[in-house]
């Protein structure tokens, strides 16, 4: 009996101790040292490990961005790979600091869910793949009526798929994972007619395929999916940072700093060049978020600017060879556009 | 002398606090507290965090639309449904796996229980081999087993296997021809009907006669025969309003007829396969546990082997055997969320939808808890019931 009281005594001082934890998680992150992201299991060009065991992708270089940004140093980062349906708990938890996984920004999320989106790093749209071996005939997405369509759980792409063929009265067999690499397996075993996420996805996915070649991605986009980075709500100090971070690699590609040029940059005269590298003489910039001044060039040092992390990820020089389209600066008719750092 | 004795065998009344029952009372009074108020601190820490963290809470969403599409749906349901409705499908979805795999898991448990004891070596051989592979595997890859290992292998939907009686069999699942009931139809139900409650009653009345006479009557034939046959009288008398919907090939598949999906085959496989080997050792361990003398006995009256295990020595098995069977269907019932890992919409995988459509995670998880709860609950109900009647009756 007495070992029972006692249990239960300390089980509840334990759990008063960790609720009473509850610092801004810019000093949390700092304190522990790394930055505990949250990835995907494994989605080509936007984060998934290598043979080394290594993250590579755009959301993966953001998490080393922001954690180049607070230390200085981009290997400060530990990654938590999720599914779709573990991710926001994960946040919510506190489990991670920072999400950043291929995730939709919509306002239920925004809103209800305590999420705080911090930009958008791609933009993307959903589409449907299919084995062009299999099905010859087919070549719009709208000749699907009938087809039995793999789709992972708890996704926006699964609500946009209930809608399009509703829209268009269609009929479907929707066939449901959770997990991604589960969806994989059973569309390339030849469970499921089409595979639909979103179109950037689907390049990704389709190079692990055991005959990629046979595959075709339909020329149909169903949906708008902005994705981006997000941090729990209420933290605003913590979401600047992210969202800064964000802006300073669009800003750096406008201005043409490179991990390359970075160093040289900094002796740049240019006023603008100036106060994005934290060179200009008073300037506190990175201060006033709570970072160095000199933030923006550990950022580019680590991971290059936002056309250098497309590019290296899912660009020209990645197996997915993704064309900028929408995803390029505003300056050449993109939708990235980051507000000036003054 | 006696009244001395007594009082020496009193506790004595140093300090209450040596005092047994009060420190009993004392300590049983303070793990209640602390039980009650640590439940209470637990749903207060979340619904403080909950409003901390600026996430909506309460029951409201389950009247919200889901906009997703669920594969199996036992009642009708579209994106437009609730998300309640969502739920209610996955329930069902789970119920019917739950029902149909211990249906499955019954019988062949008790063939191959009953065949690990039998005369013949082969037989006993490949009951003992069954048993000690099934049990010894996690039911998780008996599932993949099945999923993967079987029915992922088999060919593509334009090269469906053609089995008898107009089904199919391809990668995409299991392909019958479905029965369509035209007017009239409604007979033949009755006439079924009628017919099991004629066989009941011949079956009531042969034990009486067989009580009062000790004349045998062969019930069970009488029995298949009205079952059968009435049913097909009633067929023919009401113009043959039956026919068949064959399942045809389509662009992308087969359509029509009655199809199960490989993710239900897999997982009804895997669940009764795996808990039949339970079973199995639970109707050995029960024949076993009927003293020999019972069979010696019954064969000295005359009775045959056949007669003697099924009048004799499974009723009394029954007794030993129901407790521990109960606790196998409750595992068969529980282990069916592992549906979620081959994409069966159970209710661990719609109630895991839902719960990250909306975000709402501990009224997800809350609702998932009730509905196992109460789903074991009514099992164990119903198993209570059959154990009470098994039992023996003193006379």
């Amino acid at each position: 009996m007495k070992h029972i009281a006692i249990g239960i005594l300390g089980a509840a001082a334990l759990g008063f101790m960790a609720s009473a934890a509850s610092a801004g998680t810019l000093d949390t992150v700092k304190q522990k040292g790394f930055l505990q992201c949250g990835v995907s299991t494994g989605l080509a060009g936007f984060s998934a490990p290598d043979d080394k065991g290594d993250w590579k992708g755009i959301d993966a270089d953001f998490c080393r961005a922001v954690a180049a940004a607070v230390f200085g140093d981009a290997s400060k980062v530990k990654f938590t790979p999720l599914s779709a349906k573990e991710r926001f708990t994960a946040l919510q938890s506190g489990e991670i600091d920072l999400l950043s996984r291929n995730t939709t920004w919509t306002s239920n999320r925004d809103s209800a869910l305590g999420l705080d989106f911090v930009g958008v790093t791609y933009y993307d749209g959903q589409g449907f793949m299919i084995n062009a071996k299999k099905l010859p005939g087919v070549n719009s997405a709208l000749q699907l009526s009938g087809a039995a369509v793999c789709v992972q759980s708890g996704t926006t792409t699964e609500l946009n798929l209930a809608d399009y063929f509703k829209k268009n009265k269609m009929e479907y067999n929707p066939v449901v994972f959770e997990k991604l690499e589960e969806v994989n397996a059973a569309y390339d075993a030849g469970r499921c007619d089409a595979y639909t996420t979103d179109q950037s996805g689907l390049y990704g996915i389709r190079l692990t395929l055991s005959s990629p070649a046979d595959h075709v991605v339909l020329p149909e986009i169903i949906s708008k999916e902005p994705l981006g980075p997000a941090v729990r709500q209420g933290d605003d100090q913590w979401a600047h940072i992210a969202r800064w971070t964000y802006f300073a690699l669009l800003n750096a590609e406008e201005a043409g700093v490179t991990q390359a040029n970075v160093e040289e940059m900094k002796t740049s005269t240019d006023p603008n060049i100036q106060r994005l590298l934290g060179t200009e003489p008073d300037g506190k910039y990175g201060a006033d978020l709570g970072l160095s001044n000199d933030f923006v060039v550990n950022i580019v040092k680590a991971v290059g600017n936002y056309g250098e992390m497309f590019e290296r990820n899912v660009g020209s020089g990645s197996p997915l060879k993704i064309a900028r389209g929408i995803n390029a600066l505003w300056t050449k008719g993109g939708l990235q556009y980051g507000p000036p750092i003054r | 002398m006696a009244s001395q004795e007594i009082l020496r065998e009193e506790p004595s009344r140093g300090s209450f606090i040596n005092d047994p029952r009060i420190r009993s009372l004392f300590f049983q009074t303070l793990v209640v507290i602390l039980l009650f108020s640590s439940i209470w601190w637990i749903i207060h820490n979340v619904i403080e965090n909950l409003q901390r963290l600026h996430i909506a809470s309460g029951f409201g969403f389950l009247r919200s639309r889901a906009g997703f599409d669920i594969s199996d749906t036992p009642i009708a349901y579209t994106s437009d449904s609730t998300y309640f409705r969502a739920l209610v499908v996955g329930l069902l979805n789970t119920i019917i796996v739950a029902v149909a795999g211990i249906v499955l898991a019954t019988i062949v448990g008790f063939a191959i229980g009953i065949g690990r004891l039998s005369q013949n070596w082969l037989i006993r051989k490949i009951c003992t081999v069954y048993v000690e592979i099934f049990r010894n595997i996690p039911p998780l890859l008996v599932i993949f087993f099945w999923y993967s290992g079987v029915l992922a292998v088999l060919p593509p939907p334009r090269e469906s296997i053609h089995l008898p009686f107009g089904s199919f069999l391809n990668q995409r699942g299991f392909y019958l021809p479905r029965a369509v009931w035209g007017d009239g139809s409604w007979l033949i139900g009755v006439a079924l009907l009628l017919a099991i409650a004629m066989a009941w009653f011949v079956a009531h009345r042969a034990r009486q006669r067989q009580r009062a006479t000790g004349q045998q009557f062969p019930v069970f034939w009488t029995s298949v025969a009205l079952i059968v046959g009435l049913p097909v009288l009633a067929y023919l008398a009401s113009g043959m309003p039956l026919t068949f919907d064959f399942p045809k090939q389509s662009t992308f598949n087969l359509t029509g007829g009655f199809w199960v999906k490989p993710e239900f085959l897999s997982l009804l496989l895997a669940l009764s396969f795996y808990t039949a080997a339970f079973i199995a050792e639970i109707v050995r361990a029960g024949i076993r546990g009927v003293s020999k003398g019972q069979s010696e006995a019954a064969g000295a009256l005359g009775l045959r082997s056949g007669p003697i295990l099924r009048l004799v020595v499974i009723p009394q098995a029954m007794r030993i055997v129901i407790p521990p069977l109960t606790s196998q269907y409750l595992n068969l019932t529980k282990n069916s969320s592992l549906a979620i890992a081959i994409g069966y919409p159970d209710l661990t995988a719609t109630a895991g939808t839902v719960l990250n459509q909306t975000g709402q995670a501990v009224e997800g998880v809350f609702i998932m808890m009730i509905a196992y709860l109460v789903l074991s609950l009514v099992t164990s109900f119903v198993m209570n019931i059959v154990n009470a009647r098994m039992a023996l009756v003193e006379r």
